[in-house]
């Protein structure tokens, strides 16, 4: 039975943190939106670890903060704890994390998501896409529904023909034994679509009562909390944190998991799909590093609402008795009581290479994808594609320009040009090494990276865009003020020096040099800066990163500018590559495949040589005279 | 793209030498460096175009050369783009400064052939040759990768790419600790980087010297020895080489191939190539061997005519004084040892060339000999191959490049910056070395096929 329900501009599927950002983004820029889970309860979930950010992924939630979506707003709500890591190195590494409690931060999106105007929640598996020339037009449910719409987000994450399993057990179902979604796949298989199958897993969670504590470093939260969002007011989050711990396995751990591994179904393969190297699981780990007499194991609450703790670096496939024999080993958790077991989870995604950088398919018009169903994994991988490309489904409703943000734009730049370009046999985690330019994309300028980008979108206010005006002036003019202040070889001056280790003043010189000195910084020269204005603490810092590592990102972006030549050269994807005299065989399938939208994201394909490129860009040249031609014939006649 | 400049002329014996620049910041450094006559401010980018301006270059305070100065605006020009000639006459010397201090102000210097190319890219060229360059590419594209490769294939290509091979390993060391720090420490590694780094830069250092030095072995000033039989070539030979290459005897004619030296004279390198002497012969290995010499006088840069102080001028070195008219000639008067029939004087008027007295046997004269060979050079009076100087430049400006990126890099252990900042100077070194090996992108085939391809600049 099939019958007409309703006709929306966007449909998104599922309710995870691409498809909440996806729906939120569409929704606000005041398109009729609805957005489709297996389970209204889910929504937001969080099935793996308790916290948000980290290393790189911090910064994929500040970017998207400052475009305009809502991970950012909402972990500032709901966290429980929240630390700045890699402070001892360079800024552009700093990375923030806040342990969410969980049951808050999906309530609290729910509730964000229940309240915005043109978003309507649907409790419905949606089973086909209706495709007409190429040409999405709706989706149908499993109960038969029809929904018209423009374009369509998919979010599914990890619930296609999903399958949870732990040693001999495997139960078909999504995480947290949700119910799976295993129609969807069939139907993107039909439309000629790739399928791959990725697993990836968590680990147990554990009773606290059954904890001994007094065996395990206590970690602290930061004394002053720095928020996600820009426009989170820091006043207002400082407050009581919880403790996180840490503990460490030892040999009998790994000699009890190198005598179960045949009962691993990761290693009798029993599992298929392949695990991300980089979110090992404790046997990977074991298996992999043979020299390592220990592992670190973060033991973290889940929230403030629940007993139970999550065993951060422990995650496992191994069956339930070796589990309890495993964790048991470990100081601190010798009477531990195991609340869910660890387990892996299998489940269909796509190849990314079938998208475009804007995150549509490339074979269908008006079907976009985003998150774990493109092959990456974590939540704020998964939230950045989500807005990606709800972003670029509600620009296409509107017939306005699609957005894709460059690498050196953003690390949301380069987790999409990654996705789509590059071969990736395990699920793709974002990390710091993967951006070039990681000096200027760092988690705290954000906001002047992207939020006038923002802005255009409609995403960003009026009035946040001009508070981010406002500080980029504030900046430029003490960062000026600094370069020309000159300051003398006075008492005052040379005490200060030597009181920090400084070599004292020959002759007079700008506050500048002085902050530039390694053994000093902006915020230091308080103390001899006599004119100094009293600026917000985020306007400080910029002043004092720009000053300090000027020469560094000066040579950062020479590279970017070498970068951008060929990103800024264009290829259509309607471009076919068989016309091209003088390219290889293998270049021109792999370009014919995956389209890419630039000389430079063609530089990057694999198979693609530096020669290949040359005869495009001369093959460009003379496609550009031939319409220059043209044209002046047209004059003429 | 970037401003390039390059040395436009071969230098030759009028000692007008013209360096060109091209891009978007021509004017920006011709205006830093161009002074007019008289004491006041002549900015040349607000000059009209097609204009000649006549005036000084200098480095700062220092002048280097007076100049005329034509300034050129975009698109029309050769290339598209802005472009600024100085035609100044100082020589050789002079022109290579001018360009180095065209290079010190912003431009890079061009790849053989970037002229053409740019005029390509910019439009300057019509669909007809478009095309031909794409079956050239066509042809080429088979074996492109391999063939980049070969370009510089021996021994400086494999100490670059291992230099390369240690710079990506820290680089890949560093970036794996900043993702991964639960297993891969980085405590105490700016010591052991700055440990490593010392071998690395004292090698780049070597490879600077000697593209200063001996640049690439293949390259250089062809050089041809001529003179009649046992006039002593082989003995000069040997004594400019210093080891016993070339077959000595006093049994004319015993030279019966051409061999091929590098002789390096500081900052140039002779390719000399050894003939069998010239005279009338019936034997015909030999007459081969005579017909050769002809020949590689012919294509020669530069020759060096012995002659037998011994013997007076015969109807052999009549032949060879045909064959060396018009060309760029040292005469060298050979066997001053022995008692001397001919002198400087006569033989200045008989050549119109230059003349030195050396025994090669006994290696007299054989440093005054050098010194009037590189005067004449840097004088302008050799003609050179310029693309021999462009790659050369271009090489060594990607080493040099190399070694100040590693000495930031040591800049940034020593002031105690995190880690983390380490990669940018280590990624730049390494992508600069990259370009000499042509493993860039922008050092693509396309540079190639112009290079080859399309006629001069």
């Amino acid at each position: 039975m099939q019958y007409l329900e309703e006709s929306y501009d966007i449909v998104v599927v599922g309710a995870g943190h691409a498809g909440c950002e996806a729906a939120l983004a569409c929704a606000r820029l005041g398109l009729e939106t609805i957005m489709f889970t297996v389970s209204v309860d889910s929504i937001a979930l969080m099935p793996c670890n308790p916290n948000i950010g980290g290393s790189s992924k911090g910064h994929l939630v500040k970017e998207l903060d400052a475009l305009g979506g809502e991970m950012g707003k909402n972990i500032d709500r709901t966290f429980i704890q929240s630390k700045m890591l890699n402070q001892s190195k360079g800024p552009a590494v700093h990375s923030l994390r806040a342990q969410a409690d969980k049951q808050s931060y999906t309530s609290t999106m729910r509730r964000t998501l229940e309240n915005t105007d043109h978003l309507t929640i649907r409790q419905a598996e949606v089973s086909e896409l209706v495709v007409n020339n190429g040409e999405l037009t709706g989706v149908k449910t499993s109960s038969g529904a029809f929904y018209r719409c423009k374009a369509t987000v998919l979010a599914t994450g990890t619930y296609l023909k999903s399958r949870c399993i732990y040693g001999e057990m495997s139960i078909e179902t999504g995480p947290n034994g949700l119910m799976a979604a295993n129609h969807l796949s069939e139907s993107l298989s039909k439309l000629g679509i790739e399928i791959r199958r990725f697993k990836t897993g968590t680990p147990a969670r554990v009773d606290k009562r059954s904890i001994d504590f007094s065996k395990m470093e206590e970690q602290f939260g930061d004394k002053v909390v720095v928020p996600f969002s820009f426009s989170t007011d820091p006043e207002t989050i400082q407050k009581e944190q919880i403790s996180c711990w840490l503990t460490y396995t030892n040999e009998t751990t790994h000699e009890i998991i190198r005598k179960n591994l045949d009962r691993s179904p990761l290693y009798s393969g029993a599992i298929e799909g392949t695990g991300p190297r980089y979110c090992p699981s404790i046997e990977d780990k074991v298996v992999k590093f043979p020299d390592k007499d220990r592992h670190q194991v973060f033991v973290e609450p889940e929230g403030l609402y629940t007993n139970e703790m999550y065993l951060g670096g422990m995650s496992s496939s191994l069956p339930e008795d070796v589990q309890y024999a495993m964790y048991r080993s470990v100081p601190g958790l010798e009477n531990v009581k195991i609340v869910r077991n660890a387990y892996a989870i299998e489940y269909d995604c796509i190849d990314p290479r079938q998208l475009t950088a804007t995150l549509e398919f490339k074979a269908i018009k008006g079907l976009f994808s985003g998150g774990q169903l493109n092959g990456s994994s974590g939540y704020e991988e998964a939230a950045v594609q989500g807005f990606m490309a709800g972003v670029n489904a509600a620009m296409k409703c509107l017939g306005r320009d699609p957005v894709v943000l460059d690498r050196s734009q953003a690390y949301i730049g380069v987790l999409i040009d990654d996705l789509v370009t590059k071969e990736s046999k395990e699920p793709y985690r974002m990390m710091t090494s993967r951006a070039e330019y990681r000096l200027l994309l760092r988690q705290d300028n954000a906001d002047i990276r992207l939020r006038k980008i923002g802005y255009q979108i409609g995403l960003v206010s009026e009035e946040q865009y001009k508070m981010l005006q406002e500080k980029e002036i504030a900046i430029e003019k003490e960062i000026k003020r600094l370069e020309s202040l000159n300051i003398g070889a006075s008492k005052e001056v040379q005490r200060f020096l030597e009181e920090h280790e400084s070599t004292p003043l020959k002759t007079g010189t700008t506050l500048a040099e002085l902050v530039r000195r390694p053994e000093l910084n902006y915020f230091m020269l308080t103390e001899i800066d006599k004119q100094r204005p009293n600026l917000p603490k985020d306007v400080a810092e910029q002043v004092n990163i720009n000053i300090k590592y000027d020469g560094y990102i000066r040579r950062q972006k020479q590279q970017v500018l070498q970068y951008k030549k060929l990103e800024n050269r264009k290829l259509s994807i309607e471009f076919d590559y068989s016309n091209v005299k003088g390219l290889r065989k293998e270049a021109i399938q792999k370009l014919n495949i995956y389209k890419p939208m630039s000389i430079g994201q063609a530089s990057r394909i694999s198979g693609v040589s530096p020669a290949d490129i040359s005869v495009l860009l001369v093959y460009l040249e003379q496609l550009r005279h031939q319409r220059k031609e043209t044209a002046s014939r047209e004059d003429e006649s | 793209m970037n401003t390039i400049a390059a040395i436009a002329t071969a230098a030759s014996s009028s000692g007008i030498g013209i360096v060109r620049i091209s891009g978007e910041e021509s004017f920006q450094i011709i205006d830093q460096i161009f002074k007019g006559k008289g004491k006041k401010e002549k900015k040349l980018s607000t000059e009209p175009s097609h204009t000649i301006h006549y005036g000084f270059i200098c480095d700062g305070d220092e002048v280097i050369d007076e100049v005329l100065v034509l300034i050129m605006k975009g698109p029309k020009s050769y290339t598209g783009e802005d472009t600024v000639e100085i035609d100044c006459h100082g020589g050789v010397l002079v022109t290579r400064k001018i360009l180095e201090t065209v290079l010190n102000y912003g431009a890079r210097p061009a790849e053989p052939g970037e002229y053409t190319k740019r005029a390509f890219l910019n439009g300057r060229m019509d669909l007809s040759q478009a095309e031909a360059v794409i079956d050239v590419i066509h042809a080429k594209n088979q074996y492109a990768l391999k063939s980049s490769v070969r370009q510089m294939e021996g021994a400086i290509s494999k100490r670059i790419r291992q230099l390369r091979e240690k710079l990506i390993y820290q680089i890949a060391f560093i970036e794996s600790a900043l993702d991964d720090p639960e297993h891969i420490s980085l405590n105490g590694y700016g010591e052991t980087l700055h440990k490593e780094l010392g071998p690395v830069k004292e090698e780049i250092d070597e490879l600077i010297r000697s593209s200063e030095n001996g640049r690439v072995l293949s390259e250089g000033i062809e050089t041809v020895i001529l003179g009649k039989p046992n006039a002593g070539k082989s003995s000069l030979l040997n004594a400019l080489v210093g080891e016993e290459r070339a077959i000595v005897t006093d049994i004319a004619g015993t030279t019966r191939d051409t061999l091929k030296e590098t002789i390096l004279l500081e900052d140039l390198s002779l390719n000399i190539i050894d003939t069998a002497g010239i005279r009338d012969t019936n034997d015909v290995v030999e007459k081969i061997g005579v017909e050769k010499a002809k020949r590689a006088a012919d294509q020669a840069d530069f020759i060096i005519y012995v002659v037998d102080g011994t013997c007076p001028i015969d109807e052999n070195d009549e032949e060879i004084l045909r064959v060396i008219k018009d060309k760029k000639v040292l005469v060298v008067l050979n066997k001053s040892d022995l008692f001397m029939v001919l002198s400087v004087e006569e033989l200045k008027e008989k050549t119109g060339h230059p003349v030195i007295v050396i025994s090669a046997r006994e290696q007299q004269g054989i440093k005054r000999m050098e010194d009037e060979i590189k005067s004449m050079f840097y004088e302008g009076k050799i003609d050179f191959n310029d693309q021999v100087f462009i790659t050369n430049a271009r090489h060594k400006n990607a080493l040099f490049h190399a070694q100040k990126s590693l000495s930031m890099v040591e800049e940034s252990i020593l002031s105690g910056m995190p880690e983390d900042f380490y990669s940018i100077d280590l990624m730049d070194a390494y992508e600069q070395l990259g370009t000499i090996l042509g493993e860039a992108v922008e050092e693509d085939l396309v540079n190639e096929i112009f290079r080859k391809f399309c006629m001069g600049k």
